[in-house]
Formats: C-alpha cells, structure tokens, sequence
C-alpha cells in the first residue's frame, strides 16, 4: 500500500514562539480516510498547511507521493463574481487547461456534487451547503490523489452538515483518494473515517489512533448504532484525557 | 431548494448607499429594477422640491424687498438668464469647457490611481514607501497649491487638468489599495496552491475583487474633479474661459440672475457625473455579482 502522505516527527513553531506542533508522525495511505480531532487551537489546520506546502516544517520531514493534492477550506471561498461552473473551472484555468476540456470537467463535478442547473448561479445566490459543494465540485475537479479537509462543515448547520457527511464519504467512495480531514466533532470523525487521529492541546500530539471498522458505503442510521457510539466514547475519552 | 440569501456585508462600507436587494424569482427582476430606479429618482425630486421651497420661502418671506436681490426668486432668474443668448451662449461655452476639463483630468487621476495602487499592492515594503505620498498628496490644501500650478504651467487646459488630478487621484488610489487587499487570505491560499501567476493573482484576484470599491473611488473621484475644474476656472482667470472663471465675473459684478444661474448649472452637471458613476456602478457590479444578487 503506497502512502500519500508521511508526516515525520514534524514540528512548527511559529516566529512568535509558540509551538503549533511537537513531533507529529501520522501517515494516509490511498483508499484511507484519515480524520483528525482535537481541541481548539491544538495545531490540526498548521497540519493542514504543512501538508499542502502553504507553510515550512520547522522541524521533522513530510513526504508526499501525489500528482495532485487538493485543499478544501472552512469557508467555501468562492470567487463572489464567478458563476458556480467557473468557481470549479479555477483550479484548472490557473494552470492553463484548455478551456473546453476543463468546462467539461467543471460541469462533471458539479453535476457529482448534485448542483446540475446550478451552474449559472452566483455565490451569493447559493444557500451555504450548496456554496461549500461549489468548493467540494473545485477540488475534486483536479481529480486529486491527496485530498485536505480543513473543518469544511464546521459553519454549516446540523441538517445540512449530516447530509454533506453523507454525500462525502460517497464521494470518497467513488473517487478513492486519500483523505485527511480536520474537524472538531467526534461523531463526523467516527461517521468520515477509516481511522480517528486523535491531538491533544497545543502544542499539539498525536495522542491516539483509533481504527474505524466499517465499509462505505455508510447508512446515515449508522450513528445510533450502539457499536457507533461505543466507538465515539473511545474516541472522546482519548480526546477528553489530554485536552 | 430554496436559494437562501447571503447577505454578504456590503463592500462598499465608504460610501453605504448600495442596497442588500433581497433573492427574488427572476422574472421579477425588470419590474423591480424599474420600481428601484423609480423608488431612487423619487427623493431626488422630493429634495429639489425641498430647496426649490425653501429658495421661494426666504425670499419672499425672510428677505425684505429691497434686499430681495440678494436671492431673486428663482422664475425670475431662469427668466432673464435661460431665455437671452447673449448671458446663456457664453455660459454653456464655458460650462462645456469646464466639462472638458474635469473629464479629462478624471480620466487621467483614474488611470494613475489604479496604476499607483496596482504598485503599492506587489509588496508590503513598496507600499509603506508609497503610500505618504498619497497622503501628502492628500492633506495639502488644493487652494493652496492652484497658484503655484499656474506660475508653473499657465493659465491653460493642462494646469487645469493638472488641478483636477491632483483632488481627485487620493480617492482612486485609496479605494483601488482598499479594494485590491480585499481578497481573503484563503482565496489567496487556493491561488498559491494552484501556483497561480502573480498575474494571475492580479488579474482574476485582486482586481475583480477591488472592482465594487474601484466604482466607490470613481463615484467620489468624478464629483472631486468636477470641483477641481471649478476652481482651477476661479484661479486662472487668463486662458481659456470656464464656469469658475464666469462665477467669478458674475459676482464682481453683482450680477445675481447670471449668477444663480451658473451656480445651478455646476449643481447639475456635479449631479449628473455622479449619477452617471452610480447607474454604471450599480449595473456593473450587479452583473459582476449575478442577476438579483446586491
């Protein structure tokens, strides 16, 4: 099994002094869905942007083994004055795809996400969930062997956010990439994932690695399932120890 | 589904006159983009009404009849002005001279403002070099500095453009910078992930999302240089004639019909090259931004 990405004893520390990141070592392989919980403030999206190169590591090494690597982020950031299908086309626009092809590819992903006849519409004509399936459509777009979730469902509400969870993990199902994930809620951890990496407060540790035993796809009705919130128990009494 | 509204804060926080239009189905958007215009045109017209009763009340109430001259009632002057070649032909002659001023000299603090904030955004260092500049540039009393541009350069078209530019550049510069740091951070995040150029960055970033303050700057820019071309008409007296220079002539004078006049010609032309900057403001950001979006 290839791992995507390899962190390796990595550390941040910030030019301010305070240590994000102490000796982090976590690896996702492909076919892996890999979500990280912990407190506020622990380091999880200074993971993030090391992962995808936004930031330097200050200490440890990260390998990543892919040819493309996409980044969804917590708010949609959409381009107000684009229509949904050329928010989706930027990815490919900045890297100088031919217009057609990457007009088709655009139109696929949307149509993925469930946003056909949406194409047109503007940012500010979107409800928030369908604005952040926009932001799903772009990075999935690039086809991505490494996909970075950075809390995308944190400012939604409950039913829209349930229902985002649903049509991920369908997504990951189909397309198969590897997946890191940063969320503050356990339960979207455990429903998301194929393993639970639990941090602990900053500077922020691995603390716990929790397997998570069932196949996609998921039924929704999976979360009132006894052996499910066996498995949230676990993971917030990891998460609960070292906060 | 629902397309719910986000009502995202409104850009232009200098100016407040945008409105946040509530989604609505867009069959009914002619109809409501007639019933807005209408619902703007409406206070404008109530407003001149205001001043039209106000104008009629002092002078016949507050003012005695032998200082009625101080202001004539208004019949009065459009009576012995609008209809008598000789006052009106010089009048608009000077006005379509001023007009030619103020245009071009806008034209041109447009262009450099953009340009000089487009500098000032490549990096954190150019801007703090740049920027007192403007400021000062800002903070020095046009009055001022108008004699000094006409010992330099003449009484001619170019020192009252140089006057023009010189008011109205601050407001083009201070809302392009405003407007060309808008962009989020991630926003700048997903162009740095998709090694975007630093004209890519320019062209499908930042510029598109300074476009709402860019019309602001433009908005207070062309009301700035309409006064710019006035007082450079007041100042330089020699050279070509304007509506300043006829102002200035009509009260030495005490010539008040001719006067008021003028004076009612600059308020419309102001009005209108505002009006003009605040229709194309609104129909080009409201097709940037999506039909029925604010």
């Amino acid at each position: 099994m290839t791992r995507t990405l390899v962190l390796d004893d990595v550390s941040k520390t910030f030019p301010t002094g305070t240590v994000a990141l102490d000796g982090v070592s976590l690896s996702v392989a492909a076919g892996e869905f890999v979500t990280v919980v912990g407190p506020s403030g622990c380091g999880k999206s200074t993971l993030l942007r090391l992962a995808s190169g936004l930031d330097e590591v200050t200490g440890g090494e990260i390998e990543v083994n892919a040819t493309s690597t996409s980044y969804v982020f917590q708010e949609a950031t959409l381009l107000e004055w684009r229509s949904a299908l050329r928010n989706v086309e930027l990815a490919g626009e900045l890297r100088g795809a031919a217009k057609p092809d990457r007009r088709r590819r655009a139109q696929e992903a949307l149509d993925l996400v469930g946003l056909s006849g949406f194409e047109k519409q503007h940012p500010r004509q979107l409800s928030g969930g369908m604005r952040m399936r926009v932001s799903i459509a772009r990075a999935l777009v690039a086809e991505p062997d490494l996909a970075l979730f950075d809390e995308p469902f944190g400012a939604l509400d409950e039913i829209t956010r349930l229902r985002m969870q649903t049509e991920l993990q369908s997504l990951f199902e189909l397309k198969n990439f590897a997946g890191l994930f940063i969320t503050h809620s356990v339960s979207e951890a455990v429903y998301l994932s194929t393993r639970v990496v639990v941090m602990s407060g900053r500077p922020g540790r691995v603390v716990a690695d929790i397997p998570v035993p069932w196949s996609y796809p998921r039924p929704p009705e999976l979360r009132y399932e006894p052996e499910f919130a066996a498995l949230t128990g676990e993971v917030s009494a990891a998460l609960g120890e070292h906060s | 589904m629902s397309a719910a509204a986000v009502n995202a804060p409104a850009a232009d926080t200098q100016s407040g006159t945008r409105d946040v239009v509530a989604q609505a189905p867009a069959r009914a958007g002619v109809r409501r983009g007639l019933v807005s215009a209408g619902a703007k045109v409406w206070p404008l017209l109530a407003a001149v009404g205001g001043i039209v009763a106000v104008w009629y009340a002092v002078t016949y109430l507050v003012l005695s009849p032998e200082r009625r001259f101080l202001l004539p009632p208004l019949h009065q002057v459009i009576g012995t002005t609008v209809g008598n070649p000789n006052i009106m032909g010089p009048m608009l002659d000077a006005l379509g001279q001023t007009v030619g001023v103020a245009l071009s000299g806008l034209a041109i603090a447009v262009v450099l403002g953009i340009g000089y904030a487009v500098v000032m955004v490549q990096a954190g260092w150019v801007e703090k070099i740049l920027y007192p500049y403007a400021v000062i540039l800002q903070t020095i009393p046009i009055l001022a500095l108008t004699p000094l541009i006409g010992i330099w350069m003449g009484y001619g078209f170019s020192a009252r453009i140089v006057v023009c530019v010189i008011i109205a550049l601050f407001p083009m510069i201070a809302n392009t910078l405003f407007g060309l740091q808008s962009a989020g951070p991630a926003a700048h995040d997903l162009f740095t992930l998709n090694r975007a150029t630093r004209a890519q960055r320019l062209f499908k970033l930042q510029f598109p999302a300074a476009l709402p303050s860019i019309f602001t700057g433009l908005r207070n820019a062309a009301g700035l240089s309409v006064i710019g071309a006035i007082v450079g008409d007041f100042f330089f007296q020699q050279g070509l004639p304007g509506i300043g220079g006829l102002l200035r002539v009509y009260t030495l004078r005490l010539n008040m019909d001719a006067l008021f006049t003028a004076i009612i010609l600059t308020a419309l032309f102001g009005v209108a090259v505002f009006s003009v900057f605040a229709a194309l403001d609104r129909a080009v950001i409201g097709r940037w931004y999506g039909r029925g979006a604010p």
